[in-house]
């Protein structure tokens, strides 16, 4: 814990800096061709698990709880070792975006399901008897209403994508993490643990805590204006009965 | 194809499924007092962030605030990296036990501490959802019966916002068996770091003399076959348990207006 008020460990890390920030953008880098993968992904078996026809459903649900219920380290590693010992060496970022795009795939796709279901039946029953189609249905009525539901889960599972970039560590990763540790344990740059971790840790963090703090902020204010909305429609329905 | 044969063959030599199935046993013992553990900490870390909002009492909220939130948005794999470095190691775990080396233990010792503050700080998060839950009027009713604030939180409140939170925290359970994975990298004793402890000396077992992309197939593929097999189970628990509650709870709503008129 000494290092942590020594100078020259804080020097050390100044002197490094660069590796730090190489670090950091890789994980954004990894982070936002993931993100963009997964929304893909989870738009795609979203809307096919709430389609209707039971073979898309179906494959729909087995992709999500067959990546759900596995870890994604082993994912990672399986796509990685996979190829590499297949002769098609994968690039490391590469490897990353594909298994934390697919990982985040299946968390998407049950966001966006749960986000389509929320809307009432009627609202499909009522564009199709105006005579729209699925695309300009999905794309004109249904989704503008389930954007704001969707929206907060999903940027918890940005928050969990970026933290889950320190999985490339175990590929030989070039993440923030991954380049923190080898710094700490180099034999030219080692031993000033705290300040790296502490540093690496706050760039995670200043990353991390806005995101999260906007998606709690948001998904109460949503609750809030869901329970306020509760007892109008109790009062209509009242007063259609009477 | 004889390939695939020598990978298959490695699933029926013992020593290979011994060392394999410890790794699932250390995987789930580890996973489940995580959450334990957690639970209990995380518990009074919600408790704190909750109530501890007198004037005199106000610094242990924000510090349970700042824990909450730093391990809430820092990755799991830095905290056992600092915990390798910084905990501190009792005596206890610190000798052979459970026929693992005194390193070994060591290592399983402090990589557990940081899953288990990363898990605590998560279900701290779930257990304050569940304490918000309560209505307000339980306290109120608990103070009028002559409770005491200790007694109330833990005769009336703690009961209720358990029984809402036990699908989340199961929940919370897949998570920590998935998270648990992470210590792998970290090569502590459990089915991720056994399975590729297994893959880098296949090549002595599979008969080819090298490691195949088949080895890579079926090892990982029963690994994957193992987590999914307990995630997929729980996860159904989860399932039935929240379609339960709905239904206990849907009724209720509906009889709302109906007593209004």
């Amino acid at each position: 814990m000494t290092e942590m008020f020594s100078a020259a460990a804080w020097r050390k890390v100044w002197t490094y800096r660069l590796t730090f920030l190489l670090g950091l953008w890789n994980t954004v880098r990894t982070a936002f061709l993931g993100l963009l993968l997964s929304v893909a992904l989870g738009v795609i078996f979203g809307l096919m698990a709430t389609s209707g026809k039971k073979s898309l459903k179906r494959i729909s649900r087995v992709y999500v709880e067959l990546i759900q219920n596995t870890p994604l380290l082993l994912q990672m590693c399986f796509v990685y070792y996979a190829f590499a010992f297949s002769g098609h060496s994968l690039s490391i970022i590469f490897t990353g975006v594909l298994a934390l795009g697919v990982y985040h795939g299946a968390y998407m796709a049950e966001v966006i399901r749960a986000g389509i279901e929320a809307i009432p039946k009627g609202q499909f029953e009522a564009a199709h008897s105006q005579g729209f189609g699925y695309v300009s249905t999905m794309s004109e009525i249904i989704l503008p209403q389930s954007i704001k539901i969707i929206l907060p889960p999903m940027v918890n599972q940005v928050v969990n994508l970026i933290k889950n970039t320190s999985c490339l560590y175990i590929i030989g990763g070039a993440d923030l993490i991954s380049l923190t540790y080898s710094f700490v344990t180099g034999a030219t740059t080692g031993g000033a643990y705290a300040p790296a971790y502490l540093v690496s840790g706050l760039l995670f963090f200043i990353i991390c805590f806005p995101l999260s703090t906007l998606a709690t902020v948001w998904e109460t204010a949503l609750k809030k204006r869901e329970r306020a909305a509760v007892p109008k429609d109790d009062t209509e329905r009242m007063v259609e009965e009477a | 194809m004889k390939e695939l044969e020598g990978s298959l063959s490695m699933l029926k030599n013992e020593a290979i499924l011994a060392y394999f199935f410890k790794g699932i046993l250390f995987t789930i013992i580890l996973s489940f007092l995580a959450v334990l553990i957690g639970v209990l900490f995380g518990s009074v870390l919600a408790l704190i962030r909750n109530y501890c909002t007198k004037k005199g009492t106000r610094i242990f909220k924000w510090l349970a605030c700042i824990y909450i939130e730093v391990f809430r948005n820092t990755p799991l794999l830095l905290w056992i990296f600092i915990c390798l470095v910084f905990c501190p190691c009792p005596a206890l775990f610190s000798r052979k036990m459970f026929g693992l080396t005194s390193v070994e233990t060591k290592l399983l010792f402090k990589a557990a501490v940081a899953l288990i503050l990363f898990t605590s700080s998560v279900i701290a998060e779930i257990i304050r959802g569940g304490l918000n839950s309560i209505a307000q009027g339980q306290f109120e009713a608990g103070h009028s019966q002559g409770f005491n604030t200790v007694q109330t939180m833990i005769y009336i409140i703690l009961p209720q916002a358990y029984r809402n939170v036990i699908p989340t925290l199961l929940s919370q359970v897949i998570t920590t068996i998935k998270d648990s994975s992470y210590l792998a990298n970290v090569a502590t004793i459990e089915l991720m770091s056994r399975v590729k402890t297994i893959l880098a000396s296949s090549y002595n077992y599979n008969g080819t003399g090298t490691v195949n992309v088949s080895d890579v197939f079926v090892l990982f593929g029963a690994a994957c076959l193992v987590y999914f097999c307990i995630n997929f189970t729980l996860s159904c628990v989860v399932r039935r348990m929240q379609k339960k509650k709905k239904k206990v709870a849907e009724p209720r709503r509906e009889e709302v207006p109906s007593v209004a008129l």
